[in-house]
């Protein structure tokens, strides 16, 4: 119980029992947010100090950069008039980059699943679902971070955005919403696989498909028609279209409408999912 | 003193398989209560269940005269709970580890860096404090998961089998911790594989197999059920066993059985009963191969409660045989 407790012995041992209430924050609408920053603080911190991480989420992308950029570019066709094929594959990576980023998600969750800390964190006064908003919350500094650096190579590479700062902003806030959105589904995985390696292997066979049967690295026309029909509406392509309308200003259609409507719909129906999984994975 | 913890008809299931069968008791507030069982007896259960961790499938349990099931929360601010398997970021320093929960348990920020360090210090962890756990021994895990239990000073602390893994000498100075706490009014619940653990910290202990609690009383009266020592008499075949057994039946031991070639003795006074023992033996040209004489292990507890051999073998282990890394300096 939260009544005030007087010490029972000397003070001065840190043996002695009990908290005086006065030694408390009284809980009120703050205190879950003070749990999950107190979260999202422990897990960028354990992010900074596994450089492994890091390393997997932005060496990967700058890879595929000089790859598509400097290899396959040349061959790519069906581009929109007018545009060099840099500029339509940087937002496009951008896109992938979040997408891949949240596998971590999975792999952050299952590891504290497994390591038995979650058990402390239970047995503690705390908002339960500050664990998973905490997560996703780093999740998502990790990713404002990796896109920023992704920016910076795009414009060593040539990149240039057609349409102004502020939209070019916008939509980075769009590829950063979409990577939140993917965060929340990868929660669930990590919840359910309790394992860090089966988290990353069970991502991976998911993610490829959408990532790369997709508008993000080549234009969908190319694709032969079977795959053009999943390829041009699934919710990677549509984020990639409209953040490419958004940075470069090809026409997009409702894509940047869509694409809001898939992350919504995401975190609408995942974040609840992922708290009931949560609270029944033990 | 009124009773810290009380648990009624408490039992948890997975589907077909029960880990808690309809087990009850109460701890007294201020004592150390010891529950006793192999690995998979329900236990680690048992502690899940009441540190708020896990719902039971029925029965009911209180903390402090709070329900575990419907008031968690309230529950939570009263409890300090540490894990068989050190529940602490690998990432964070120690330091970082004990400031997070001390956050967590919504303590006042500026309390909290103090709150640390005297725990640091307590737990001979000081030097190693700005280091990331995955640095640190096992022992040193071990260690500062106990701290992080103790960060909100808990009124009701959980240790569930707190020195598993731990050296003698760090054994000797968590439990000399653990008496300090009661004697701070602290209420413990421990679980343990050793006996002799259980026998040295609690004041009463549950012994709990597969599910089902077995036997609840004072570590004096248990023993007296089982005999505080055993003596063994290794003969070179089971034959010449059951013939001694034969010669010492009436003896002063309490209980005599002979297990293939060993002929095995309980009893309360090992001396008065070995200057009774031998001599008839030997008169009857029965002078046993070997002698052991030690104290009763888990299996003599559960042969003793059930008439079963302990189902777990590789409970009855001895501690230094866990295979935990380094051996730790002592805590302060």
């Amino acid at each position: 119980m939260s009544q005030p407790t007087d010490t029972v012995t000397a003070a001065g041992s840190s043996l002695v029992v009990g908290v005086r209430a006065d030694e408390r924050r009284p809980r009120d609408w703050l205190s879950p947010v003070r749990d999950t920053s107190a979260i999202a603080w422990r897990n960028l911190i354990g992010i900074r100090r596994v450089p492994q991480l890091m390393v997997f989420t932005l060496i990967q992308p700058v890879i595929f950069v000089l790859l598509f950029t400097y290899v396959f570019g040349g061959a790519i066709k069906g581009l929109p008039p007018g545009i060099t094929y840099v500029d339509y594959l940087i937002p496009g990576v951008f896109v992938q980059t979040a997408v891949f980023g949240s596998i971590i998600t999975a792999v952050g969750m299952a590891t504290d699943l497994k390591s038995g800390i979650i058990e402390r964190f239970r047995s503690l006064p705390m908002s339960p679902s500050a664990v998973l908003v905490g997560r996703s919350v780093s999740d998502l500094t990790r990713n404002v971070f990796v896109v920023i650096l992704m920016g910076i190579v795009g414009f060593l590479v040539g990149f240039r955005y057609g349409s102004g700062l502020g939209k070019f902003l916008l939509g980075m806030l769009l590829v950063l919403a979409f990577g939140y959105a993917m965060s929340w589904i990868f929660a669930m995985v990590g919840i359910a696989v309790k394992d860090p390696e089966t988290a990353q292997a069970a991502a991976f066979p998911v993610l490829a498909p959408l990532v790369f049967a997709s508008s993000v690295f080549v234009p969908v026309s190319t694709m032969p028609g079977w795959l053009q029909a999943f390829a041009e509406h699934q919710p990677v392509s549509l984020t990639a279209s409209a953040a490419r309308q958004l940075m470069i200003g090809t026409p997009a259609g409702n894509d940047l409408l869509w694409a809001c409507v898939w992350i919504v719909g995401i975190i609408a129906v995942c974040a609840p999912l992922a708290v009931r999984l949560y609270r029944r994975s033990v | 003193m009124p009773d810290a913890i009380v648990v009624e008809g408490l039992t948890k299931s997975y589907g077909d398989f029960v880990a808690l069968r309809d087990v009850s008791f109460s701890v007294e507030a201020g004592t150390i209560f010891g529950l006793l069982g192999p690995n998979g007896a329900g236990k680690t259960t048992a502690i899940r269940i009441l540190a708020t961790v896990l719902k039971p499938s029925g029965g009911r349990a209180t903390i402090l005269g709070t329900d575990v099931v419907r008031q968690p929360h309230l529950v939570r601010f009263d409890i300090g709970l540490a894990g068989q398997f050190a529940a602490v970021d690998e990432q964070l320093t120690g330091r970082e580890n004990l400031r997070l929960v001390g956050r967590l348990a919504q303590l006042r920020p500026k309390l909290i860096p103090a709150r640390a360090d005297e725990l640091l210090e307590r737990f001979g962890l000081s030097d190693a404090a700005n280091k990331p756990v995955k640095a640190y021994s096992g022992g040193m895990r071990r260690r500062l998961d106990i701290a992080s239990a103790l960060v909100q000073r808990p009124r009701v602390l959980f240790l569930d089998e707190p020195t598993t893994g731990l050296d003698l000498q760090s054994r000797g100075a968590l439990w000399e911790m653990i008496r300090e706490l009661v004697r701070g009014g602290t209420t413990v619940l421990l679980t343990t594989q050793y006996l002799e653990e259980a026998d040295q910290l609690a004041d009463r202990i549950a012994v709990i197999d597969r599910g089902r609690m077995i036997a609840n009383d004072t570590p004096a009266r248990l023993k007296a059920v089982f005999g505080s020592t055993i003596l063994e008499l290794d003969y070179p075949d089971a034959d010449s066993a059951s013939r001694a057994a034969g010669i010492l039946d009436g003896s002063q031991a309490d209980h005599l059985e002979v297990d293939r070639a060993t002929l095995r003795l309980r009893t309360q006074d090992s001396v008065q009963v070995l200057g009774d023992v031998l001599p008839r033996l030997e008169q009857a040209g029965l002078r046993p191969g070997q002698l052991v004489v030690r104290d009763p292990s888990m299996d003599d507890v559960f042969l003793a409660l059930t008439g079963q051999p302990n189902p777990d073998p590789q409970s009855s282990a001895s501690p230094d045989e866990d295979d935990y890394p380094a051996h730790e300096g002592s805590t302060t």
